[in-house]
């Protein structure tokens, strides 16, 4: 019996009938690719709202009769992970809200959203604390830019048992506050670097308050990285002053800051780490985003013309169900082009910061391999 | 090969190297060496096991040593540079054949059950996994051996200064450990000083890197590694000491021991050897010319199971 048709015979039998399949059954419920979202209340109209790039942006449910019960079949290919929100319509007015039925949230800056995993898919265990592995620290400090004219909150992982005398690589890490609390950065690198998949390595987070302005291949933002950032990091912490000790990263715009730092400054930062980069092109005619876009789609375009080699290698991540897949596979060839060494890896999963945490492993690892064929300790 | 040895598990958590000091020195007054070259600059942070040996420790600071003659004498160090890098293609250009091979004794193996032509072309195709693993030691065998014939390091003054002190100190002690860290390393620092025949047919503690450096190859493995070629790889021989053992330290996260098809893989590409696996409270003790493995310690089956030795 399918879960619609188990749902219609609880129905038949009234409340206690309904009770009894939602003491029994978790909802989304997965039927290999099938997913039934299950909504119980009052309302006009459910709908789901997604984020998932090729589905129509809102999925009505179905009312069960004359009940409270609102029922949305949706066909999810395994290992899938797709965030949601429900969208209910009481009295004439629209509420979004999150799953009451589903306990799985995922989080970002302007909250949480419910989400569903599909067949197969598990949070990655290298994503939860780990009792063995060693714990590096996180210091608190802010950093004078000449560029910008002003102080910046800055955040420094140093990886566990931490020692003056020896020399590290650098990652700098845009939106890298974000990256600590909604990917799980500092777990990582202390669980990588535990399981010697990473070598120890400091991590330097940078946030900027005007993102969307700086990021979106601002100038001054790369001489901010350039000048300020590393130089100061070089006097401050015992780090390999080579680029192939230099790694960059970043999401989203973040992706966009690293790769057109890396242009601006080409062989400065070694190796390059983009997810979901907002890497906007346009062949003809204008872009269909918003005004924020337009620096993007220039150094985009100019990029296209004229990559240059703006690191040694790169790994760039997205998730199939972003609108911006387009665009991360139309930069994948170009980028082999270049001389870099390229990976590219895509995912059954949408533009947000599991996604790009599910990613680090594979990315941080594949850009600094650590000893772990060599270390038995 | 060393008359009595005992290889254990890491001793980061729950310890047991302290039962297996008193096994060969009950006096707990009489001191003991360790070597922990193989944790590099983190070698003299000792304070976790000089507290749990209770007893007198003195330990050989290989890597520091090494360090200091490093200092000292600038073409020995280009030389061993220089003798990595071969090595470092050596061990590259082996990987390239091992992949091919190992993924037909994959398939072989697999179809192995069907019928008796596919079961005789497994036999055959370890075989040539075997000749190529033993084909590729005797080549970094040889690249060592050159080595040492061009730059003879035990004739140089910075090494052979601080071989007496460690031949001084290895007079001084009733056993030798030899910790874990990066097997190279440990390995390679050791090979300097031909630290083993000073030490002589005294009894020996090894964990870890400890335990493969002093077996008869050093294979390196990893069953999940976040990229490239899953497949075990011979580094090189090791100090021969303790025969017929294949160390395979911190099992539980390097290898899928519930895949019968890798264990069987493993353990028969390495017959006869036994393939121990050294996680946390393991221990093998090599006496009379035989292994006799502790309540709780584990090896790989040839039929593709995990052996538990029992109480």
């Amino acid at each position: 019996m399918s879960m619609l048709e188990r749902l219609e015979a609880a129905l038949a039998r009234g409340p206690r009938g309904i009770e009894a399949v939602l003491d029994d059954v978790e909802f989304p419920h997965i039927e290999g690719r099938n997913v039934t979202f299950l909504y119980r209340g009052q309302a006009e109209e459910v709908m789901l709202h997604h984020w998932i790039h090729g589905l129509p942006g809102e999925l009505q449910f179905k009312r069960l009769q004359r009940s409270d019960l609102w029922v949305l079949q949706v066909d999810l290919p395994r290992q899938s992970r797709m965030e949601y929100k429900i969208g209910v319509m009481v009295r004439g007015r629209g509420q979004l809200i999150r799953d009451p039925l589903n306990s799985h949230l995922a989080r970002d800056p302007f909250g949480a959203n419910s989400v569903v995993y599909g067949e197969g898919y598990e949070p990655p265990e290298w994503t939860v604390e780990d009792g063995e592995a060693r714990k590096g620290t996180i210091e608190e400090r802010h950093l004078d830019s000449n560029v910008f004219g002003d102080w910046r909150p800055i955040q420094i992982y140093r990886p566990a048992r931490f020692r003056e005398t020896r020399r590290y690589p650098l990652l700098v890490v845009h939106d890298g506050m974000d990256y600590l609390k909604y990917a799980s950065l500092q777990v990582i690198l202390d669980n990588l670097i535990h399981r010697l998949e990473l070598p120890p390595l400091i991590a330097v987070m940078t946030q900027s308050s005007e993102r969307m302005t700086e990021y979106a291949a601002d100038d001054r933002h790369a001489d901010f990285l350039v000048k300020d950032l590393v130089p100061q990091m070089e006097e401050l912490l015992p780090l390999i002053r080579k680029p192939s000790a230099r790694a960059m990263m970043g999401a989203s715009f973040g992706a966009v800051a690293s790769l057109s730092t890396a242009w601006r400054h080409p062989g400065f930062f070694g190796k390059l780490l983009l997810q979901s980069g907002s890497f906007v092109f346009t062949e003809i005619g204008e872009h269909d985003r918003p005004p924020v876009f337009d620096p993007v789609v220039k150094f985009v375009n100019k990029f296209r013309k004229k990559p240059g080699r703006p690191a040694d290698s790169v790994f760039v991540s997205c998730g199939v169900y972003e609108s911006l897949i387009y665009y991360n596979r139309s930069l994948v060839p170009l980028l082999q082009e270049t001389g870099m060494q390229v990976r590219f890896r895509e995912a059954n999963d949408g533009h947000n910061w599991e996604n790009w945490r599910d990613r680090l492993r594979e990315g941080l690892s594949s850009l600094f391999p650590g000893p772990l064929w060599h270390v038995y300790e | 090969m060393l008359s009595s040895a005992i290889v254990l598990g890491p001793q980061r958590r729950d310890p047991n190297v302290i039962e297996a000091l008193d096994h060969f020195v009950s006096d707990r007054t009489q001191p003991v060496a360790v070597v922990t070259a193989g944790w590099e600059e983190r070698e003299d942070e000792d304070g976790e096991l000089r507290e749990h040996v209770c007893r007198p420790l003195v330990n050989l600071k290989i890597w520091a040593r090494v360090e200091r003659i490093f200092a000292k004498d600038k073409q020995l160090h280009e030389a061993i540079r220089e003798r990595d890098t071969t090595w470092k293609r050596a061990q590259e250009l082996y990987r390239l054949r091992l992949d091919g091979l190992m993924g037909a004794s994959r398939e072989l193996l697999r179809q192995s059950g069907q019928d008796a032509m596919a079961a005789a072309e497994e036999q055959d195709s370890w075989d040539l996994v075997r000749g190529l693993d033993q084909q590729h030691a005797a080549r970094i065998a040889q690249i060592h051996a050159d080595f040492f014939e061009q730059h003879q390091p035990a004739e140089r003054a910075a090494v052979q200064a601080e071989r007496r002190a460690l031949e001084k100190q290895l007079g001084e002690v009733a056993c030798l450990m030899v910790a874990g860290g990066h097997i190279g390393v440990l390995l390679h620092r050791m090979q300097l000083f031909d630290l083993l025949a000073l030490w002589g047919d005294r009894p020996v503690i090894a964990w870890s890197a400890g335990a493969m450096a002093l077996s008869e190859r050093v294979v390196l493995f990893h069953d999940e590694p976040p990229q490239g070629s899953s497949w075990a790889e011979v580094m090189e021989a090791g100090f021969g000491l303790l025969p017929d053992l294949v160390a395979l330290p911190h099992a539980r996260h390097r290898l899928q021991t519930d895949d019968s098809l890798r264990v069987r893989m493993l353990s028969r590409r390495f017959a006869p050897a036994k393939c121990a696996l050294l996680d946390y409270g393991a221990r093998w003790d090599w006496h009379g010319g035989k292994w006799t493995g502790h309540a709780g310690s584990r090896q790989l089956g040839f039929d593709g199971l995990v052996e538990e030795v029992s109480q």
